[in-house]
């Protein structure tokens, strides 16, 4: 079976494969984007999170097949041509990123995040990156960088 | 396993018509978690989450009608969640945002699982399911609507399109214990729903389905002063008791028999004492 997807603003036509793959693996296996990471495949751990018409959602839980005509947005296209993102240079200077497994998940969670509360508090970030585990980190220096982010934004606006 | 992606709710059924017992999928955060895993490989799949006809909802006079397709971030959000706070209070207890972005109230209600929290609610809340086939449409009551675990009237050749439910007239709870707050599945749940004169008491992972505690709720309603809004001091207790002797727990890896049913006496309790004053 073939169909098409939109990935980060470009067509990709996927050719001949198994209609029960799920988007994770079309986009790292097939379409050469290996930001979404496969850990739980059961939606449990949000390493895999991407953004589906404009919804934070698990790629491992979307059927790529089923996602044709739909916009799929990675970790790969939230660094700008001028760079990392504001909240991709917060977690490098909090020390959010550790062994960097959960980094693409949460970046475009906390990307996600910031759009919907531009200053969250430490109840709000922990609700809301309640989908994304990170087993280094204990979460304070990620919750750090979040804070850094809105302040940044905060401040620059 | 071909999967088809119809764009109207008529090519859905028509496609059903022509595949009766092929899979739906709507939101995949139960579908594709078995797939993934190797443990369901479907002959066919019919996408529905996406129909424009199943998006949404309405305020039809005193009750609300939501589509299939509304996910739970949906049912969370206002004014929806003032209409339907046991619905919304469910809702924020699934998953973390990525699966509430993508889990539909019509895939946990088709689903069935006997641990699912919307089916809990919509229980409690009573009302009516919609079915479609390319013979038309049903109404079902809700209430009887799960007839076993992953087990519902619906048949082979129809999809659900929407439920309705009446629109919140008194306090309404939905409780919930798991192993930590979010990315759980129940242990054991409990939905209450007050209504003036009646109380609605449904609970999730304690039966083969949603179980009714119709004994509790009997009681509550004998017991509630409902000038005041208010119920004897001890009242709580006995709701508590009434609700636990009604589940029927089973062991399994994720709990217990007897702590289900401790559980369900502490939560029903507990959503009694939110709901009436003493």
């Amino acid at each position: 079976m073939n169909y098409k997807l939109s990935v980060n603003g470009t067509d990709h036509t996927v050719e001949s494969t198994w209609e029960g793959e799920s988007l994770l693996y079309v986009l790292r296996e097939r379409l050469g984007l290996p930001g979404a990471k496969g850990a739980c495949e059961q939606g449990e751990c949000g390493s895999c999170s991407v953004l589906l018409d404009g919804d934070l959602v698990c790629s491992c839980l979307v059927l790529a097949a089923a996602a044709e005509g739909r916009d799929v947005r990675t970790v790969e296209a939230v660094a700008g041509p001028e760079g990392l993102s504001d909240v991709q240079q917060a977690f490098l200077d909090a020390g959010a990123v550790q062994c960097g497994f959960c980094t693409p998940g949460l970046i475009v969670a906390v990307h996600d995040l910031l759009e919907r509360h531009p200053q969250p508090d430490d109840l709000t970030m922990r609700e809301e990156l309640a989908g994304n585990l990170c087993r280094c980190t204990g979460y304070g220096r990620i919750m750090e960088a979040v804070r850094m982010a809105a302040d940044r934004r905060a401040a620059s606006a | 396993m071909p999967v088809l992606v119809p764009e109207t709710l008529e090519e859905a059924c028509a496609a059903l018509a022509a595949r009766p017992g092929a899979t739906l999928l709507a939101g995949g955060t139960d579908l594709m978690v078995g797939i993934n895993a190797g443990r369901t490989r479907p002959d066919d799949v019919v996408m529905v989450g996406r129909l424009a006809e199943l998006r949404g909802w309405v305020r039809d006079g005193d009750h609300v009608v939501l589509g299939a397709g509304v996910t739970y971030t949906e049912c969370m959000a206002e004014p929806l969640a003032s209409l339907s706070p046991v619905l919304a209070q469910a809702a924020r207890s699934v998953g973390s945002p990525q699966i509430r972005n993508a889990g539909t109230l019509g895939g946990n209600l088709g689903t069935a699982s006997p641990a699912g929290d919307g089916v809990t609610a919509l229980v409690a809340l009573g009302g009516t399911v919609r079915v479609r086939s390319t013979e038309g449409e049903r109404d079902l009551d809700l209430a009887t609507f799960v007839t076993g675990p992953r087990r519902t009237e619906r048949r082979p050749d129809e999809l659900i399109v929407s439920v309705r439910v009446p629109v919140a007239d008194g306090p309404q709870e939905f409780l919930k214990l798991g192993t930590r707050n979010a990315m759980v599945i129940a242990v054991a749940s409990v939905a209450l729903v007050v209504e003036p004169g009646a109380v609605r008491l449904a609970m999730g992972s304690v039966g083969p389905g949603p179980v009714r505690a119709t004994e509790a709720e009997a009681f509550a309603a004998s017991v509630v002063d409902w000038t005041t809004g208010t119920a004897a001091a001890g009242a709580a207790d006995e709701f508590g008791a009434l609700a636990a002797a009604a589940s029927r727990p089973i062991d399994d890896h994720r709990s217990s028999a007897a702590y289900r049913r401790r559980a369900i006496e502490i939560l029903a309790k507990r959503a009694f004492l939110r709901s009436f004053s003493s």
